[in-house]
């Protein structure tokens, strides 16, 4: 079972049995604007063999934060602070050469667009191989046998003579799959996948989906899957981390986040899910407003301007005092809402809803 | 491939012989009379009318220029002034010498320039650009895009009468800039030249820089690039074999076209260095109105830059997967 969802109300779990274990993360961008606070205070954990799903709007430091896991960030722009410790290994303390041997064999990553992820001018197997290459010294024909192998085991047909297409040759969920046997080449312990299936369509998606879980039965890889389609989450994650504006929100089991969420953000994203079984005039709720701008973020809880629930908390600490991320009827979330409070909109309005 | 090369050498072909003719009517049309331009001190009447006759300037023009067309093929005859076999370009009065042996005398020494010259506005070029976008908005950044700047701003003939002032008169180190057949003495080829083809280079290179540098800066901020470091690959190798590749296209595009403008003489370096090129036998041609040697001029830069044209197109399909060539 995850620690993050057991630890005794103490926002950020004690360190160590993970995987991978994230502390107090800080991102910060300098722009010509200003600098723009991509993630603060952000903690979570991953175990061995295990999902998290990290789910936010564009721009709620999603992906930032696990560029920066990578060390994928321009060092020159950004600052990082805080602790990354990948299987007893301070990332940010790493020198360039270890990130170098880590990346793309211990961890690696897959990118949401493969289109673009795939340079046009190599050939597939080469773009495979080449990590399989640097990082095991293998051949170059150990290394096209092992492309070939990649590509048979994310269900390529004819992989040995697709092994030598270029990627505008491929389709989009083959260019997608050609991307994870690039990222799964060197058996890596860590997958971190960045909104994989959000390009594809939706059968493309479900394939892509089971592909990742398989694999992961296969190995025992970890995955952290980025995504904002919920939908998605309740297929592939064990835990569930929900971000905004550059701070984790909620953090729970994937269970609790979706069937009893305690935050009024994670309850409009239930709310904005269409159902195939709501009957046709039955409007979405959208979330009102629109995200924040992380250059100069609103004070106290970064959701209150968007928040219909804000009227609930006696006076304005909304607006004056960010919310901890506590525990409050299950898991963790971070609101100024009581727990009482919140489990009674939960049962009385957003449940009702979501089955109606 | 071979159907684009074929079907672009037809077009080529259409566009020289449409050429040919709009050129020779534009310049047989000018109220200047060949016989008499051609016939020089001590003139007399017999003389200018042996001319008209060689000359074939009393046929009628569209029969003159058919005779000027097939000759390209076939030769032509000029009267007393011999046989010119073919491919045959006309008859240079005022050298009293076939046009294309003088293309053909002269050619070599563009060639040369040329290559020379493009090689160094190349790799000086690339060079700086990479320098640029490497430490993009550092001192080496400004110095790089400056010193292409000031290239492009300079003029051949100043530049070049400075440095032969500096290298040639006052230090001494190098000889008269003039070109020497490299198969008589490679070194004298080479030092005879130098000058002349880093002069020349100068004006290319602020074009190569910009570009190489805006093309590294972009493909440095592809997806693909952060996706090949994801996968462990060190930022030497991600610059040199993933942004590199993807800039080289379009410039391997932009000195496709530059060696056409070079290879079709380069008028104002080889006046100023006066290297005997083609580029100089187009200026005297202008000078003395030598009609068939400005046309046989035009029609080899012509070819050379259609040459070059589609050598640029093909070399795409090579240098980009996607591009699909027939």
């Amino acid at each position: 079972m995850s620690t993050l969802t057991k630890s005794e109300s103490i926002p950020a779990p004690e360190a160590g049995h993970a995987f991978l274990s994230v502390r107090d993360l800080q991102v910060r961008f300098r722009t010509e604007d200003g600098i723009v606070k991509a993630v603060n205070n952000l903690s979570f954990d991953l175990e061995q063999g295990k999902t998290l799903g990290i789910v936010g709007e564009s721009g709620s430091g999603k992906s930032v934060s696990n560029l920066a896991v990578m060390g994928l960030h321009n060092p020159k722009n950004t600052t990082i602070e805080g602790s990354i410790t990948l299987d007893g290994q301070d990332l940010l303390k790493a020198s360039q050469k270890d990130l170098e041997k880590l990346r793309g064999n211990k961890m690696s990553m897959i990118f949401q667009d493969a289109l673009a992820a795939l340079s046009p001018y190599y050939t597939i197997g080469r773009q495979i191989a080449e990590p399989f290459m640097k990082h095991t010294g293998a051949s170059k024909k150990e290394g096209r046998d092992r492309a070939i192998e990649m590509l048979r085991r994310v269900g390529i047909p004819q992989p040995q003579t697709r092994v030598d297409d270029f990627p505008h040759q491929f389709s989009g969920g083959m260019r997608q799959r050609a991307m994870i046997a690039m990222a799964l080449v060197c058996d890596p312990q860590m997958l971190i996948a960045d909104e994989p299936t959000t390009a594809l369509d939706v059968t493309v998606q479900a394939q892509i989906i089971d592909l990742l879980k398989d694999l992961q039965q296969e190995s025992g890889t970890s995955i952290i899957f980025i995504t904002h389609d919920l939908g998605v989450i309740r297929e592939i994650a064990d835990d569930v981390l929900v971000m905004y504006a550059g701070r984790a929100v909620e953090r729970g089991t994937m269970r609790e986040v979706l069937k009893s969420s305690q935050h009024p953000y994670g309850w409009g994203l239930l709310s904005s899910i269409p159902r195939i079984n709501a009957s046709v005039d039955v409007p979405l709720m959208p979330i009102p407003g629109t995200p924040p701008s992380l250059l100069n973020p609103p004070s106290g809880c970064a959701f209150h301007p968007r928040c219909t629930y804000r009227e609930l908390v006696v006076g304005d600490k909304c607006v004056t005092e960010r919310p901890p991320l506590e525990l409050a009827n299950g898991h963790l979330s971070a609101c100024h809402l009581t727990p009482a409070q919140k489990q009674s909109i939960l049962t009385e309005q957003i449940l009702p809803r979501l089955s109606s | 491939m071979l159907r684009f090369l074929i079907r672009r050498a037809l077009g080529a072909l259409v566009i020289i012989v449409l050429l040919i003719a709009l050129t020779y009517f534009a310049f047989f049309s000018l109220p200047t009379d060949p016989a008499r331009l051609a016939c020089s001190k001590g003139c007399t009447p017999e003389l200018l009318a042996q001319i008209r006759t060689n000359m074939h300037l009393n046929l009628p023009i569209y029969q003159q220029f058919w005779n000027y067309f097939s000759g390209l093929f076939v030769g032509q005859d000029f009267g007393t002034a011999g046989h010119c076999a073919a491919p045959c370009f006309g008859y240079s009065y005022n050298t009293q010498s076939f046009v294309w042996d003088r293309i053909v005398a002269n050619y070599p020494a563009t060639f040369v320039l040329a290559i020379g010259g493009a090689a160094i506005f190349l790799t000086v070029g690339v060079g700086l650009g990479m320098i640029a976008a490497w430490k993009q908005g550092k001192l080496a950044d400004k110095a790089a895009t400056a010193i292409g700047l000031v290239g492009q701003s300079t003029q051949i003939y100043f530049l070049g009468p400075l440095a032969m002032a500096l290298f040639v008169v006052n230090l001494h180190w190098l000889p008269q800039p003039a070109y020497i057949p490299w198969t008589q003495d490679p070194w004298g080829c080479f030092t005879g030249m130098i000058l002349p083809w880093t002069v020349m280079s100068v004006i290319f290179w602020s074009n190569y820089s910009r570009q190489v540098r805006s093309l590294m800066l972009e493909q440095l901020s592809e997806d693909h690039i952060r996706a090949a470091r994801a996968k462990g690959m060190s930022n030497t190798y991600v610059w040199w074999r993933y942004a590199l590749r993807g800039a080289m296209a379009p410039i391997i595009t932009i000195f496709g076209l530059d060696l056409g403008a070079v290879f079709s003489g380069a008028i104002i370096t080889e006046v100023t260095f006066g290297v005997h090129g083609l580029g100089y036998l187009a200026v005297i041609a202008v000078n003395q109105a030598d009609l068939y040697l400005e046309l046989g001029v035009l029609i080899f830069s012509s070819v050379s830059i259609l040459l070059f044209n589609i050598i640029v197109d093909a070399a795409y399909g090579l240098l980009d997967p996607r591009v699909r060539i027939g």
